[in-house]
């Protein structure tokens, strides 16, 4: 029987051994050490490794995440929590102005190895200033990564290799699948002894024939779905490819996918104008335009902020079905 | 014909003053003279065409840099804002690589990257130059963070403009200073104007504004920037206090500036009178200030202070010259700096598209 580990336990477990490789390595965040973190995230971590490890800080974003790039200019190496992704707003200047573009301006004198991180996603009832889905927003800035893991497994080794990573890294996860268990194997069953996936390599989610979905994030755990569905009620084969990192972007998996299908959707939490998946259909149809059978369609949250109304919150964000339905219209 | 205001002898007889030798003390006219020389020469430059942007200059203010960084050790820094030329000289960046940057050229400092409000030189302790108002503020709370975080006993100099304390950033980072105990000085450099807008008309105060600190429960004083004595005196103070007891403090320094927000503030002359100028320029030049004492102390004549103003414009002059002859950065270059592991082709950097200009 394979281990399994909640995606929370899975980062969890990515902190402690980063903790343990790195001693500059700081946890800090709102609630993050003796509340143990508001989703959990980081529980037991404060027990175990300290008030100078594991750092509660004030509702105080700008100051503390500005604070976090300071010290990383001096060789520490903080993993700043956003209890919300959403509060990245009032961090903005420190964020973009500070950590994203210090290395540039200074002629790559100083870098910035921070890591900023929370959940950033809608669907929990929290309306619309507690529901936003920036991936494409701080994708748009040259110096950012963006990590957008879909699975536990995924969340552990993706967010081991951010730690490690002398740029910013914006690592993005989903209170939707804090709880969700995958196969997450201990390190003793991992040749090279831990897991850690590089960025920019997409994974193959599904391997299918007639066409490719292609998503980040929770989208890729709906695309599944939608292809279950396609499968057994149109036997419609449809390869799901979770890109896993938006910036930087592995265009070769997506390119080879279509290549194979001549079809393909985008699918994403985020909203359509200027989305992740309107870089990804220009770039489609710009590098393998003669493969395409149809024309790339995209399925988004619906184009207005985040509603709170429970069942309609529902239907603004892509679910299974709203796939099928765009992929019965070019197949 | 006016006369400049008196010296303090309190000041020159505090401890940290005592320390200072002769030549110590013209090492400290010689930087003044310097900066004053390298941005004259860059408002000759601005005019002519040769850089773009801003160009915020420091002229009047030399005395806050140049006293407070001689005060500082192996790990002191210093970050500032984006009127940042007295301070990157003051803290040891050359004059060559400072002009480069203003001209956009590939040996600037930044490598034509970061202009003039972006000057940086982590080996010198001097981490910029930011061009937000009061953004720099929680980076100086960071450099102090860092310091504690690995067991070093120093402090940051975070240097903001009056203008500066009413943005939400600086008094976030006071808390956390307070709150964490780190080791940071806020200097105020209060100039009177945050661009065009007086102190009166901009901020809300009792006696001054660093007294808003007393509301963070951080130690804060006030005092006038124009003597290198008296600043170098009190910031001491603060410096021993964050070395010793690892606390913030909040110094507000007086000085004027001479010249416009910017090079390009139009109504340079409109919010402020001719004469108020004229005043702080004949009674308060921090530079003037400082060789009268030179001179009353007898550890220098005026023919070798003549000679120090002579070889700061010479170098000046060559600072334009070596900019003028350098070579802009080539377009390959826009993609250089921009990720580190990039840059050093390291497996995260090599997976993956990071740039996506097709």
């Amino acid at each position: 029987m394979p281990r399994q580990l909640s995606y929370r336990h899975a980062l969890r477990e990515a902190f402690d051994e980063e903790l343990a490789r790195d001693p500059m390595v700081v946890l800090m965040g709102e609630e993050v050490a003796q509340y143990n973190g508001a989703y959990k995230v980081t529980e037991g971590l404060w027990e175990k490794w300290g008030d100078k490890r594991i750092v509660d800080t004030p509702i105080s974003e700008a100051g503390f995440i500005g604070m976090g790039v300071g010290a990383s200019m001096l060789g520490v190496r903080p993993v700043m929590e956003l209890m919300f992704w959403s509060f990245y707003t009032v961090a903005w200047d420190q964020i973009i102005n500070n950590g994203g573009m210090v290395r540039y301006m200074s002629g790559g004198k100083i870098h910035c190895p921070i890591v900023v991180r929370g959940p950033a996603n809608g669907g929990t009832g929290v309306g619309a200033t507690h529901s936003h889905t920036p991936e494409n927003i701080m994708a748009g800035f040259p110096g950012m990564k963006v990590v957008c893991p879909s699975t536990a497994y995924d969340a552990k080794g993706l967010m081991k290799t951010a730690i490690r990573d002398n740029d910013p890294v914006m690592f993005m996860e989903s209170t939707a699948l804090y709880g969700e268990l995958w196969d997450v194997p201990s390190n003793d069953e991992i040749p090279g002894g831990e897991l850690i996936i590089p960025f920019g390599v997409a994974d193959i989610k599904r391997v299918g024939t007639d066409i490719t979905l292609i998503a980040h994030g929770r989208a890729v755990i709906t695309c599944l779905k939608a292809a279950e569905i396609l499968e057994a009620e149109h036997g419609i084969h449809a390869e799901v490819v979770d890109i896993r990192t938006v910036r930087p972007l592995d265009e070769d998996t997506i390119l080879d996918s279509v290549t194979k299908t001549h079809r393909a959707i985008y699918v994403e939490e985020g909203k359509p104008f200027c989305g992740v998946g309107a870089q990804i259909a220009y770039m489609i149809q710009n590098r393998v335009f003669d493969e395409l059978d149809a024309p790339v369609q995209r399925v988004c949250s619906l184009d207005a902020p985040a509603i709170y109304s429970p069942p309609l919150e529902k239907i603004q964000i892509p679910y299974p079905e709203v796939i099928v339905a765009k992929a019965l219209s070019i197949c | 014909m006016a006369t400049l205001t008196a010296p303090s002898a309190k000041h020159a007889d505090a401890p940290i003053n005592q320390k200072l030798t002769p030549s110590d003390k013209v090492a400290l006219h010689r930087q003044m003279v310097r900066i004053r020389a390298f941005e004259q020469l860059s408002i000759q430059h601005y005019q002519g065409g040769k850089m773009g942007g801003f160009l915020h200059l420091y002229i009047g203010q030399e005395s806050v840099a140049v006293g407070t960084i001689s005060l500082l050790g192996e790990n002191d820094h210093v970050i500032t804002a984006y009127r940042d030329h007295g301070h990157a000289l003051a803290s040891g960046m050359n004059m060559n690589e400072c002009m480069a940057e203003l001209f956009g050229k590939a040996t600037g400092c930044s490598k034509g990257k970061g202009g003039s409000m972006h000057y940086f030189a982590p080996d010198k302790n001097y981490w910029g130059g930011h061009g937000i108002v009061a953004g720099q503020t929680p980076l100086g709370l960071g450099l102090a963070y860092g310091l504690k975080y690995q067991d070093k006993k120093g402090c940051a100099l975070c240097y903001l403009g009056d203008g500066a304390v009413n943005q939400g950033a600086f008094h976030e980072s006071l808390n956390l200073a307070s709150l964490w105990n780190l080791p940071v000085i806020y200097i105020i450099e209060n100039n009177g104007y945050s661009m065009g807008t007086s102190q009166r008309r901009s901020s809300a105060y009792k006696s001054c504004l660093a007294e808003r600190a007393e509301g963070y429960n951080i130690d804060w004083e006030q005092f006038n920037g124009e003597d290198i004595y008296e600043v170098r005196a009190r910031t001491q103070v603060a410096i021993e206090r964050a070395h010793n007891e690892s606390r913030p403090s909040v110094l507000e320094i007086a000085t004027y500036r001479w010249e416009g927000h910017s090079v390009a503030d139009a109504n340079k002359m409109k919010y402020r009178t001719k004469e108020e100028v004229e005043r702080y320029q004949a009674e308060h030049d921090p530079i003037q200030v400082w060789k009268r004492n030179l001179l009353q102390e007898g550890a220098a004549t005026e023919a070798e202070l003549k000679a120090i103003d002579k070889e700061a414009w010479k170098e000046a002059e060559d600072s334009a010259e070596f900019a003028k002859n350098s070579p802009y950065p080539t377009p390959e270059s826009i993609f250089e700096d921009v990720y580190w592991e990039v840059d050093n082709k390291t497996e995260s950097g090599s997976s993956g598209r990071h740039f996506f200009n097709d």
